[in-house]
């Protein structure tokens, strides 16, 4: 008898990880991948927190093991439509035309950044030295920073919720990342630029992570980095290109105006193009936040209301990778029993 | 002496109706201010009265207005206004011509068919009858289309129509007995005794034929002057007050009475003149998209009058003005809303000290971004660009230390607050020695316009751009761009500018006509005036807007608005919205 198949949309992380263990399983797997390489959003990133491992290695242990030879992987293609014939048959068409079969779906399509120019009042896409968080892991994989007119920036302001937990922009979930990924990058930052100003303005700091309050003491005790307890009302920019930025200092209770030589923008997640396409493909309902609704918040995380059809990682919500790679693995099992008969929760 | 106990109950209600009006609208008229007042004195004996008649004529009459919104609707209740209004003149007339004195007591025209014995002939009696027969039809049959659109409304271009008090619908059946009675009872009197025209005297013919006429036609007589007599008895507790009110109201708006910031003797024959025909609901976005059934004005003024609970309309409404642009009896329905709210900050001359008096440079043109212009710095930038391009010095009154002009406070009832806001911009601006103020954003135009009381010319940057190309001053080239304009609601329904920003996009782009175009723009749904809806529910109201844009596939959509260009780009789309100082800057 041939082995079961499962087909995997999306080879970022979760992808990546959930293929392999179903591979090990003795499943076989089609890994479909939009991007030439897989990797996923992990692949914009230079350090990881809290043990600012170096990304590629983690990148190169997850391409690693998507050679595994159960696993197929089809680059530089998306679906174009998929087909549910019952739970445990799927065909889907790609774009450069093959065909997949398979016995169970996995969605891991992820997240996709804000788009911060839809918050035209930071000012990014207008103003030179405005940059977001994913351009400055670029900055410090090319181990410099400057601003737009070539100097070294004296003051640098990162700025924290920039498309989530906004209101306005009815993105009220937390991304979850952004406050602990600024402490990180502010202490790279640090060493990059030992003289800088280097502030951090947020409204709550949510070191929800092993290591990770630690590290925010650490930020304002050994690296000098000040957090102001504020939200930015508006940013402008002067003749010397500079950014000119107010805000409400809440703690001390006074508005405050500054000018910031680069200023970085901490965009939150949001649902991926490709998991709102593949939620309308298969009729999988939406959390109001946009991301895949799971079956249930504790007993079938992995689980979507449609039968057959699993979910792992950003595709259901905002996670960082410790607990995307967890959810991979926690769908691979999810996968296996219910490919093998034998599930338990129902 | 024409006379029969059957036209009491017509007398009785006819009296007590004119004497409570009269009694009401005299204790109305009398609690208007000393200046109201003289207003109306100064006013009266002047073309303005005349005006009003006209307005009379075309409105309470006719309804011109309503044929905008659907000719069927319009011709239904032109059937009713000056079909009733022509029974009674020309009947009029017509007793007068058999009588020959003007002081023939009111109902003898009324029940002129009753009295007139048919074979008694008088000059024209033939072409009396048949017009009377001809205006009756008309009525009939505007009846009828109301009843069709009590079952169809949608067929007669409403797409929803108003729901109404148990007691209205009393006396809306009492009204539509009238036209009927009246019909049976002139008909029965042919049948029995001759006379009428093509309507009555067939009907007469065909009834007799089967029904004793002559024994019917007395009592319906009765049951006609019943339904006239219990008509204007509950006319004053009724919607149909409106019929009356209508008529004061519009001589008084033309006399010069405003509605102000308060709920004033104006506001109350406003509140009486709403006929609750329900237009408005079909041009609230808050229905059409989050089906909110309450809030639109028709009911608002409804629940004002008859003391329900309105708090919770009060603060449910955009303020876009969709309303009042359709209303038929022209209704100042943002002012009214804006009546109910309340002054509840607390704030004085010392909160804003904090904020230094701004040093601005003296400049012939003063530009006014506003804070919503500081929130798109891409329409600074462009705007910038532009006045580089044209030559043209400024002074840039906002560009650091800017206040915001006071509109927000204003729009949620905090005229206090709002009018020391507008003191310390007043001065900026007067300081900055400008003779134009340019502004970005039309909601501080608006009450630049309305509340600053300068004496310099105020444009909003669309005019102004429309001006810097007629001048020569800037020379945009005509892109190949597909345009659709989103004319913000402040400016197009609010300030009437639908002219310009039609001017400037025809020269940089292919505008694409839309059925939203001019004063019947949409509100993208980022009104600051609704401080009842949830951000969820203006995404929604916003996301609609914006599809119903977009469905004419332009390239890019425009706007002249930076809170509406915000509302709309937070939506994640591929069409780019840009304001049109962008548009004209990337073409010159």
């Amino acid at each position: 008898m041939n082995p079961m198949n499962v087909i995997i949309i999306g080879a970022g992380t979760a992808g990546c990880e959930a293929a392999y263990r179903l591979a090990k399983a003795g499943f076989t797997v089609e890994l479909v991948e939009k991007e030439c390489t897989p990797g996923g959003n992990l692949n914009n990133w230079f350090q990881l927190f809290p043990d600012r491992k170096q990304a590629s290695a983690l990148r190169q242990l997850l391409q690693q093991q998507v050679e595994h030879p159960s696993i197929r992987l089809h680059t530089d293609t998306v679906p174009v439509k998929i087909e549910r014939q019952d739970a445990r048959h799927y065909a889907m068409e790609l774009d450069n035309g093959a065909r997949l079969e398979g016995n169970a779906l996995l969605v891991t399509t992820g997240f996709r950044t804000f788009d911060a120019s839809r918050k035209e009042e930071y000012g990014y896409g207008i103003y030179e030295n405005v940059i977001t968080s994913v351009e400055l892991e670029n900055y410090f994989a090319n181990r410099q920073i400057l601003t737009s007119t070539g100097k070294r920036p004296e003051r640098i302001g990162l700025i924290q919720c920039v498309g989530s937990r906004d209101e306005k922009m009815c993105n009220f979930h937390c991304s979850k990342v952004c406050c602990i990924t600024a402490v990180k990058q502010a202490m790279e930052l640090r060493e990059l630029l030992p003289d800088a100003e280097i502030l951090c303005f947020y409204m709550d700091m949510r070191m929800f992570g092993p290591g990770y309050e630690e590290m925010y003491r650490e930020a304002q005790e050994k690296y000098n980095i000040k957090f102001v307890r504020g939200r930015l009302s508006e940013a402008s920019e002067n003749q010397a290109k500079q950014v000119v930025v107010k805000c409400e200092d809440t703690l001390v209770g006074k508005p405050m105006r500054m000018t910031l030589d680069l200023m970085v923008l901490m965009v939150g997640m949001e649902a991926s193009d490709g998991s709102r396409w593949v939620a309308k493909e298969l009729q999988l309902p939406l959390a109001p936040n946009g991301f895949i609704q799971p079956g249930d918040p504790h007993y079938a995380t992995n689980r979507t209301a449609v039968e057959g059809v699993f979910v792992a990682g950003c595709a259901t919500s905002p996670m960082n990778l410790t607990d995307t790679l967890t959810d991979a693995r926690s769908a691979a099992l999810a996968i296996g029993e219910f490919l093998n008969g034998n599930e338990h929760y129902n | 002496m024409y006379y029969d106990p059957f036209v009491l109950p017509f007398m009785i209600g006819l009296n007590i109706l004119c004497i409570y009006l009269v009694v009401t609208y005299v204790r109305w008229i009398r609690s208007f201010s000393r200046a109201d007042r003289h207003t109306i004195l100064k006013n009266m004996i002047s073309i303005k009265t005349l005006r009003a008649c006209k307005e009379i004529f075309l409105e309470s009459l006719v309804h011109h207005k309503i044929y905008r919104t659907s000719p069927f609707l319009g011709y239904m209740h032109m059937c009713f206004g000056l079909g009733w209004f022509l029974l009674i003149v020309v009947g009029k007339i017509e007793s007068l011509v058999y009588h020959t004195s003007l002081f023939n007591p009111p109902y003898f025209a009324i029940f002129f068919r009753f009295f007139h014995p048919a074979n008694e002939a008088f000059p024209h009696s033939n072409v009396f009858a048949f017009l009377m027969d001809l205006i009756l039809l008309m009525i009939l049959s505007g009846l009828a289309l109301a009843w069709f659109k009590r079952l169809y409304s949608r067929l007669l271009g409403m797409k929803r129509t108003t729901r109404h008090r148990p007691f209205d619908r009393l006396i809306l059946t009492v009204l539509w007995l009238i036209f009927p009675v009246r019909f049976l009872a002139e008909s029965f009197t042919s049948g029995s005794r001759g006379g009428g025209s093509f309507l009555t005297h067939s009907a007469g013919e065909f009834f007799a034929s089967f029904l004793p006429v002559e024994s019917l036609s007395y009592p319906m007589w009765w049951v006609y002057s019943s339904v006239l007599g219990i008509f204007f008895l509950l006319l004053p507790f009724s919607r149909y007050m409106h019929i009356p009110t209508e008529m004061v109201y519009i001589f008084l708006k033309n006399w010069g009475v405003k509605q102000g910031r308060k709920f004033t003797a104006i506001s109350k024959f406003q509140l009486y003149a709403c006929s609750r025909c329900g237009i408005c609901i079909d041009q609230c976005q808050l229905g059409s998209s989050l089906g909110l059934t309450t809030t639109q004005p028709v009911y608002f003024l409804k629940k004002i009058r008859h003391h329900e609970d309105y708090s919770q309309e009060i603060d449910n409404c955009l303020m876009c003005g969709r309303c009042e642009n359709a209303c038929p009896v022209d209704l100042h329905l943002n002012l009214l809303r804006l009546s109910q709210r309340k002054d509840y900050t607390h704030i004085t001359k010392n909160t804003y000290t904090y904020i230094p008096a701004p040093r601005i440079p003296k400049a012939r043109v003063a530009y006014f971004a506003g804070c919503m212009g500081h929130l798109t710095p891409g329409v600074i930038r462009a705007m910038r660009q532009l006045f580089e391009k044209a030559g043209i010095e400024y002074t840039f009154i906002d560009e650091q230390n800017g206040i915001c002009c006071g509109r927000p406070m204003m729009l949620s009832g905090n005229y206090n607050a709002a009018s020391i806001v507008v003191e310390r911009n007043r001065t900026a601006i007067l300081n900055s020695g400008a003779e134009i103020l340019v502004t970005s954003c039309p909601i501080c135009y608006t009450t630049f316009k309305e509340n600053y009381h300068l004496n310099l010319k105020i444009m909003h940057h669309t005019e102004y751009i429309a001006q810097l190309i007629s001048q020569g001053l800037l020379h945009p080239h005509a892109s190949e761009l597909r345009t659709v304009f989103h004319n913000p609601c402040e400016l197009g329904r609010g300030n009437g500018i639908c002219e310009s920003p039609m001017q400037v996009l025809q020269a940089v782009s292919r505008p694409v006509p839309t059925k939203y175009d001019g004063k019947k723009s949409l509100c993208c749904g980022g009104s600051l005036a609704n401080l009842h809806i949830t951000p969820t529910q203006r995404s929604r109201l916003s996301e609609d807007a914006l599809n119903a844009y977009l469905s004419y596939h332009p390239d890019v959509l425009v706007t002249a608005c930076p809170l509406c260009k915000k509302t709309f780009a937070k939506n994640h789309h591929t069409v780019p919205i840009k304001d049109i100082a962008e548009i004209v800057a990337e073409n010159c």
